[in-house]
């Protein structure tokens, strides 16, 4: 039996309680992180701001800041429909129409005085940022003129070349955890100084022992699309999910979700129960004709169209690499040692953080490589203008994934957060014109 | 490889515009002739993207260093490997090795930029020899960087003599800091030139002289500004009543020869950010004691700035103002190749820096491609005019 015919039979009882609980907790749970934002900003409580990439949550947490992510916050303002009020102003003030757009949201958000879709962001205290995106230093440099808040930045060093990498006990590997070592150690440091208190080494146990147990089920969950149907759908589930991998890092909210999750997907899985959509606001299975990876960033000022794009002719993503990048890294399944906190983490954060720039800047097989686990019947590959990291090799990497794997590959380009840089018409065309190449491929397939 | 072979004569005995003519030339041909001429003598190239690269290293090896910076291409065999949204040096510089206009055993870029990171990959996929991400450090303020730097110098150095270079021997390094802290000696001079007596030597003819240094090998370059500098300071041309100005933003992508000439048409600029790379380091390397960390310690503690590099302890803005009090600059030209997020970034702050200082300034965009300058000249003679008529 299929994946359609399994949930055309109708909701099994023991389906109601488990299925789409996920999806309904990470909006729970989202709204009340944008709701804890907005009330630290109404009393004026200095947060912490930090990037997805390195975003340090278990140290920060022992000082109880708020955490800011403004990449966050900025894809809000496309996704509710609102970012070109927000590039036009940071672009009065001076910045270049071809910078990030999150950038320039985050900075008008801040002339603002903080607001945004989703309520209020209060000022920073500290920024730590790292080198997993280069932006990431020109947006925190621009905090750092407009609050006088300190910068602290934690210097990954990534993988050097395709297929080299330096593991623990090699020799580079040494000096690379040193330099870690030192940097997570100035970060206290530096939290100390700003917030007036001790660290805490077992609160920082307790957030490493939660950090942990989310890896290991975010690592499972990835791994089940692997199966046939896929349970979600990596780019339109997978935003809730990276929401709920950044924003709730290393907290105990967090880590009972991801088990939670897991547990519903897997059950999911068991029972043929695939990816779901909403139609007249009901869930109903999304059609699974093509498994598809896509490379690069979604486009969040026309999110739900560029789904369909793919969803009206029955291509559902099952593995994306945003999903991996932007979580940090954690899906690497990572566990730290809490006999050796410090070291542990470091060492964590060089192979995690490293992790998500080797995909980005060399080669991810999940996706791009013969022995890809996940079946693929083609790859998109989509580039922004916003972000360079995400989109400067796509071009390259769709060249020789062509030839490489002989798989049909798809390149749009648009933006993530500017609508004005956004064709819908042409990708439109593109997509289209790639669905019908598959369905011509697929029908071949069935003559021969 | 040196030693008593030169690879560039042609200046010889020649007037000081015909030599300044000839390496404008060089730097113009997409061919790279010197550095095809040290292959042809068994020589082995290492190819360094934009902005710092430790040279040293590879001089030490017996390695010539080459900096790769783009060039004026078709761009036809690069159009399958970019997408949009990027800037022009990143495809013409890959365009020029795929069409073997230039040839490397081994290609060094770094993590200056979003794109720049990505050109490792991207390498690594179209051509054979290794390609690879030279890690600065990113964290300049961290009491681990310099170690750091110092042992990711040592990785480098291995995979140099992996490409054919000889393996890093200290002497050896100590000969290198010689050759180019005497090379940075003449480029601090001919700068010097610059600010005291603008009139002897334009940014366009500067800007021709340093460049040559991104190809040549070092001994040879040296040779060849010990021989100018003596003639530009008996250059016979009277002084101008020109504004006084710094030209900020070429520290990676840099713009085309002609844009130079009508800036300095316009005004005397009297310092700028052009190929910062090759004069990053501000003071001599010591040659005591261990100099490969002497040389990582300079990356941070001798250095200039650029938009590429964060650091705390330089911000940019303020070091923007150093150099224009420095230079006896009246004002700015900010400048920025397109799409080059950093340094659109930068301009910003500057921008604002300057407002807060009312230091008049000129923003512009460029491309190395350019080749209509009409509309810039136009601009740059309403700029100087508002500034010296207000």
């Amino acid at each position: 039996m299929n994946a359609t015919n399994a949930q055309q039979r109708g909701t099994r009882s023991a389906d109601a309680g488990i299925v789409g609980r996920g999806s309904r907790e990470a909006a729970r749970l989202m709204r009340k992180w944008f709701s804890s934002l907005t009330e630290a900003a109404c009393e004026d409580k200095k947060a912490a701001f930090v990037f997805v990439m390195g975003n340090m949550n278990e140290v920060l947490r022992c000082f109880d800041m708020p955490i800011v992510f403004p990449e966050v916050t900025a894809l809000q303002t496309a996704v509710r429909g609102t970012s070109e009020g927000y590039l036009k102003e940071a672009e009065d003030y001076g910045f270049s129409p071809d910078v990030c757009g999150y950038v320039k949201a985050d900075i008008a958000m801040h002339l603002r005085g903080g607001e945004h879709p989703m309520g209020l962001i209060p000022k920073p205290s500290i920024v730590v940022t790292t080198n997993a995106c280069n932006t990431y230093f020109k947006w925190a440099e621009i905090w750092e003129r407009l609050y006088q808040a300190p910068v602290v930045t934690i210097d990954i060093p990534n993988q050097r070349a395709a297929r080299l990498k330096s593991m623990p006990g090699d020799k580079d590997f040494q000096f690379e955890l040193a330099y870690v070592v030192q940097q997570v150690n100035e970060l206290i440091a530096a939290c100390e100084r700003v917030t007036g208190r001790k660290f805490d080494i077992d609160k920082f146990r307790e957030h490493l022992r939660h950090a942990n147990m989310m890896s290991r089920y975010w690592k499972m969950l990835l791994a089940l699309n692997e199966r046939t149907p896929a349970v979600f759908n990596a780019l339109t589930d997978g935003l809730a999910y990276l929401g709920m991998a950044n924003c709730f890092r290393a907290t105990e909210e967090g880590a009972i979700y991801f088990k939670e999750l897991y547990e519903e997907m897997e059950y999911r899985s068991k029972h043929g129960i695939g990816a779901l959509t909403k139609k007249d606001g009901k869930d109903v299975p999304v059609e699974q004709r093509f498994r598809l990876g896509l490379m690069g960033v979604p486009c969040y000022p026309i999110f739900r169209g560029f789904s369909e794009f793919f969803s009206d002719w029955g291509g559902v993503f099952v593995m994306s690499s945003y999903l991996k990048f932007a979580s940090g890294g954690t899906a690497l399944g990572y566990e730290f040692n809490l006999d050796n906190p410090i070291e542990s983490f470091a060492e964590g954060s060089l192979l995690t953080v490293r992790e998500t720039q080797t995909g980005l800047l060399f080669n991810f097989p999940d996706i791009e490589d013969h022995l890809s686990p996940y079946h693929l019947d083609g790859i998109v590959y989509h580039g922004v203008k916003s972000c360079r990291t995400a989109s400067a090799g796509l071009a390259d990497r769709r060249y020789h994934s062509s030839e490489l794997l002989g798989l049909p590959t798809l390149l749009l380009e648009s933006d993530i957060v500017d609508p004005r840089a956004v064709s819908k018409a042409q990708m439109k065309n593109r997509t289209d014109a790639f669905f019908e190449g598959l369905i011509s491929r697929q029908q071949r397939a069935a003559v021969s | 490889m040196t030693g008593s072979v030169t690879y560039f004569d042609a200046w010889r005995g020649r007037s000081l515009d015909e030599i300044f003519m000839l390496c404008r030339e060089m730097i113009e041909d997409p061919t790279y002739p010197t550095v095809k001429a040290w292959r042809e003598r068994g020589g082995c190239v290492v190819g360094h993207f934009q902005v710092y690269f430790p040279e040293e290293v590879a001089h030490a090896a017996g390695v010539l260093p080459v900096k790769i910076r783009g060039g004026r291409t078709e761009g036809i065999s690069v159009s399958q490997h970019f997408g949009s949204y990027l800037c022009s040096i990143l495809k013409t510089s890959l365009d020029l090795a795929l069409n073997k206009d230039i040839e490397l055993d081994l290609f060094v870029t770094h993590p200056i930029c979003d794109g720049a990171r990505n050109l490792a990959g991207i390498w690594g996929r179209n051509f054979p020899y290794k390609s690879q991400v030279l890690h600065l450090p990113q964290n300049a303020n961290s009491a681990g960087a310099a170690e750091f730097l110092r042992n990711e110098y040592l990785r480098l150095a291995d995979d140099i003599a992996a490409a054919g270079g000889k393996p890093l021997a200290e002497d050896a390094l100590r000969n290198s800091l010689k050759v180019y802290n005497h090379s940075r000696r003449l480029m601090r001079d001919l700068y010097a030139i610059r600010c005291d007596s603008p009139w002897k030597l334009s940014a366009d003819e500067s800007f021709a002289l340093v460049g040559m240094a991104g190809f040549l090998p070092r001994e040879e370059f040296n040779t060849l500004l010990e021989a100018v500098l003596p003639m530009i300071h008996s250059r016979p041309i009277r002084q101008q009543d020109k504004m006084r100005v710094v030209l900020e933003g070429g520290f990676c992508e840099v713009p085309p020869f002609d844009l130079l000439e009508v800036v300095s048409r316009s005004c005397y600029v009297v310092d700028d950010d052009l190929f910062i790379g090759l004069r990053w380091i501000v003071e001599d390397v010591s040659i005591e004691g261990d100099p490969l960390a002497n040389l990582a310690a300079a990356y941070f503690d001798k250095s200039s700035y650029s938009a590429v590099q964060h650091d705390t302890g330089k911000p940019k803005e303020k070091m923007l103002l150093k150099r224009i009090q420095q230079a006896n600059a009246e004002a700015v030209i900010l400048a920025a190749a397109k799409m080059c997020e950093p340094g659109l970034d930068e301009q910003v702050a500057y921008s604002k820096e300057l407002d807060a200082h009312k230091i008049p300034y000129f923003i512009t965009e460029f491309e190395e491609n350019q080749n209509t300058f009409d509309d810039i000249s136009i601009q740059m003679e309403t700029f100087v005019e508002n500034v010296m008529f207000d």
